[in-house]
């Protein structure tokens, strides 16, 4: 399963909750306000740190770019562009886009 | 045609925003279209089903006994996630339908096992 977030962790609960409820071994793709959880500096108080041990973790790069991270992103999360998660979304039988 | 599995994940409180009410709509017209429809509540969407609900006051066409019609419809698979429903005080007692409480874990199962997972 592929989840998909796009609300800063700071901001909503989205993440903690997705975080709760993805079994260990689904794909995680951070899109919009949600790139800040996969940053160095968020990615412990966000709970991707912990959440990459049993996760794979994306994060959608004209995203990271546009909001000057580039090259903050925690070691172990994968940037992905636009192909790429499309490729996400097809390889995974089932998605949820967290609210 | 084949039923599939849709899933609609509840989070919102009922009253703040659409979505509750949206989401109602739209289990509504997926039973319709014999589907194998399920219904969680996690987070603030345990309030959707809280018993005593009264939004004259606001305004509001009270949609909660909407929730308890649902069977009418062959929609019976209504889920709640025990931490989302402890962490603010309920307990099924507090829920006007009947329910079924599961695990995080659980939950995250039912959650994998879904064709479609809609969100609100």
């Amino acid at each position: 399963m592929l989840h998909i977030v796009n609300k800063s962790h700071a901001q909503t609960t989205s993440l903690q909750s997705c975080l709760r409820l993805a079994k260990a071994g689904s794909a995680l793709l951070l899109i919009e306000d949600a790139v800040y959880a996969a940053t160095v500096a968020g990615a412990a108080g966000s709970g991707i740190a912990d959440a990459m041990k049993t996760l794979k973790v994306y994060a959608l790069q004209p995203d990271v770019e546009a909001r000057g991270m580039t090259g903050k992103l925690v070691d172990g999360v994968t940037a992905v562009d636009y192909a790429g998660f499309v490729d996400l979304v097809a390889e995974h039988p089932n998605n949820q886009s967290w609210l | 045609m084949t039923a599939k599995k849709f899933m609609f994940v509840n989070r919102k409180a009922p009253f703040g925003t659409i979505y509750a009410l949206e989401s109602l709509e739209v289990v509504l017209i997926t039973a319709t279209f014999d589907q194998d429809v399920s219904l969680v509540f996690v987070d603030d969407g345990v309030y959707e089903i809280v018993k005593g609900q009264n939004p004259k006051g606001i305004g509001i066409k009270n949609h909660a006994p909407t929730y308890r019609a649902l069977d009418g419809y062959d929609v019976e698979k209504l889920y709640v996630e025990r931490e989302s429903m402890q962490a603010r005080g309920l307990t099924e007692a507090d829920l006007l339908v009947d329910v079924e409480v599961l695990s995080s874990a659980e939950m995250a199962d039912l959650m994998a096992e879904q064709d479609v997972v809609l969100s609100f």
